[in-house]
């Protein structure tokens, strides 16, 4: 814990902060770029000693069977460790494998995030669209891909967009969660969400670590 | 534009949906997601079941590999609906099938069964001897293959959303993956030094639009993700084309069979496939990919390509 209050502190006075982004299948080039472009150090991550030395971790969107497969159980047990700690943002199937519980199929999780998702909700690629949803009161150009759909969100999670009334991007404590692909855009602005959230000393962990 | 398709021909429901700036976004999205896996041919449900256990990012739903095509000879044909269906039922992974080059009805059907992806493939016999699909029209994506710059952007002029280099499929011999890996990206190197005058010039010596030409020179890269087909057997192959630049792999015949036209035993295809899906995530951790070595059982048999005569070659089709 002392580590890591001071790896954050660090991160305040604007050198040393790195956010890895998970690199064993996915889009985690774009979120690579995203991220750069924002000026933060970026470190990809491949194996669980890769955690230790990043204060954050977004974990991109991809195929979440093939990242559990690539993880194993040591690395899903290795993420769990780190998302108790750490702030942790997933997109698509970063979202799949943060939630509590999962359907279309079952599968195991994270579990950090009280919320139930179903995978492919909306369909397969033909289905998969570009549509206008609510970042609080703003608008903001969603690209949803074989998307899954957030189906029921617990009492302690904060629904910070929406789209066509489903809940896209949620937040509980550090632990945030987006159903859409913010890296395929150009706008910045969930990114810059979730780094306020990471760099947030005041930000509540506490509810995250009881979930 | 519109007069020069026959009245008879259904092009109406498959004009463009969306703009094609915001199509290309998802189509090319799809194959961001894409990256860093290994997308397996696959000629069963139980196959694909498999493959998805092991960590398959997408399949390839196929009645034969390219193993037992180049084998069997006869017509490769796009896949039975029904055999495609059973596959997209068995599992939650994207589902790409294969259309023959130039059959824009064939890829009619993979769209209205709703496959993820379709490939256009050199490996199914040509449909046509001059033209490709005119790929902008769908509303799913294409990959394409490709053995040097000039045709990866032939292919993206067409439509195509993710381009992976050809190699020779069905030979185990990743000889010639290498080689359009290594064209591909020499090609391009070689773009970003050259002044306005050279490119217009080497745009036609590439026999591609000037205006990719242009792009490819200013990013370095081309303009949509590259992926690496034809050839690969080993998780060290796998390794090797990743380091060289592919951004994920296609493996084909190399994980469920032994030889040209036998089946390997399905705990050993699962071995195998597991085995080259790490390699793929960790090409670039020698450690690791030792490791992997030693778990992984023997490779397919293979095919020199080099004791190949010209007219077997499959990837001078459709150029």
């Amino acid at each position: 814990m002392a580590r890591n209050e001071q790896a954050r502190h660090a991160g305040e006075s604007g050198s040393g902060f790195t956010v890895g982004v998970l690199a064993l299948q996915g889009g985690f080039e774009r979120h690579r770029g995203c991220l750069e472009r924002l000026g933060v150090r970026v470190r990809l991550v491949r194996t669980p000693a890769d955690l230790q030395a990043i204060d954050a971790l977004v974990i991109p969107g991809g195929e979440s069977t093939a990242m559990l497969t690539l993880a194993g159980d040591r690395g899903l047990d290795a993420l769990r460790r780190f998302v108790r700690e750490r702030p942790t943002f997933g997109t698509c199937a970063g979202a799949i494998l943060l939630a509590r519980a999962v359907d279309d199929p079952p599968q195991p999780a994270v579990g950090a995030l009280d919320i139930s998702i179903r995978r492919n909700a909306y369909g397969r690629q033909p289905q998969s669209s570009i549509r206008l949803g609510m970042l609080g009161d703003s608008p903001l150009e969603m690209v949803f891909i074989r998307a899954p759909r957030i189906e029921r969100v617990g009492p302690g999670v904060e629904v910070l967009a929406r789209e066509g009334g489903d809940p896209v991007l949620v937040r509980q404590g550090h632990v945030m969660a987006a159903t859409f692909h913010p890296e395929l855009g150009d706008d910045t602005r969930v990114h810059q969400i979730f780094l306020e959230t990471a760099r947030n000393p005041f930000i509540d962990r506490l509810s995250a670590r009881q979930a | 534009m519109m007069s020069d398709v026959p009245p008879d021909r259904p092009s109406a429901p498959y004009r463009r949906p969306l703009d094609p700036v915001s199509s290309m976004r998802l189509k090319t999205g799809l194959a961001e997601m894409l990256k860093g896996g290994v997308i397996m041919d696959v000629t069963t449900a139980a196959q694909a079941v498999i493959a998805e256990r092991a960590g398959a990012a997408a399949v390839m739903a196929l009645e034969r590999v390219p193993s037992q095509i180049r084998a069997e000879g006869g017509v490769a044909r796009m896949a039975a609906p029904a055999r495609i269906r059973e596959i997209m039922n068995a599992v939650s992974i994207p589902v790409m099938a294969k259309c023959r080059i130039g059959h824009f009805a064939e890829a009619q059907v993979l769209q209205e069964l709703g496959v993820d992806y379709i490939d256009e493939s050199e490996v199914l016999t040509p449909a046509d001897e001059f033209n490709h699909v005119d790929k902008h029209v769908f509303n799913v994506p294409f990959v394409c293959g490709a053995r040097d710059l000039g045709e990866a952007l032939r292919r993206i002029a067409e439509g195509a959303a993710l381009i992976r280099t050809k190699g020779e499929a069905g030979t185990g011999d990743v000889v010639h993956a290498v080689k359009h890996l290594r064209q591909v990206f020499g090609a391009m190197r070689q773009l970003t030094v050259l002044d306005g005058e050279e490119l217009s010039s080497k745009a036609k010596e590439l026999g591609a639009p000037y205006e990719l030409v242009r792009l490819v020179a200013e990013t370095g890269k081309l303009p949509v993700p590259n992926f690496c087909a034809g050839g690969i057997a080993t998780p060290a192959d796998a390794a090797l084309v990743m380091q060289l630049g592919a951004e994920a792999v296609f493996v084909g015949s190399g994980i469920f069979m032994a030889t040209a036209t036998e089946q390997a035993a399905p705990e050993d295809a699962a071995r195998r496939a597991r085995a080259i899906v790490l390699a793929t995530t960790h090409f670039a951790d020698a450690r690791i990919l030792l490791e992997i070595c030693e778990g992984a059982p023997g490779a397919m048999r293979g095919i020199a390509v080099s004791t190949l005569a010209a007219e077997e070659l499959l990837q001078t089709r459709g150029v």
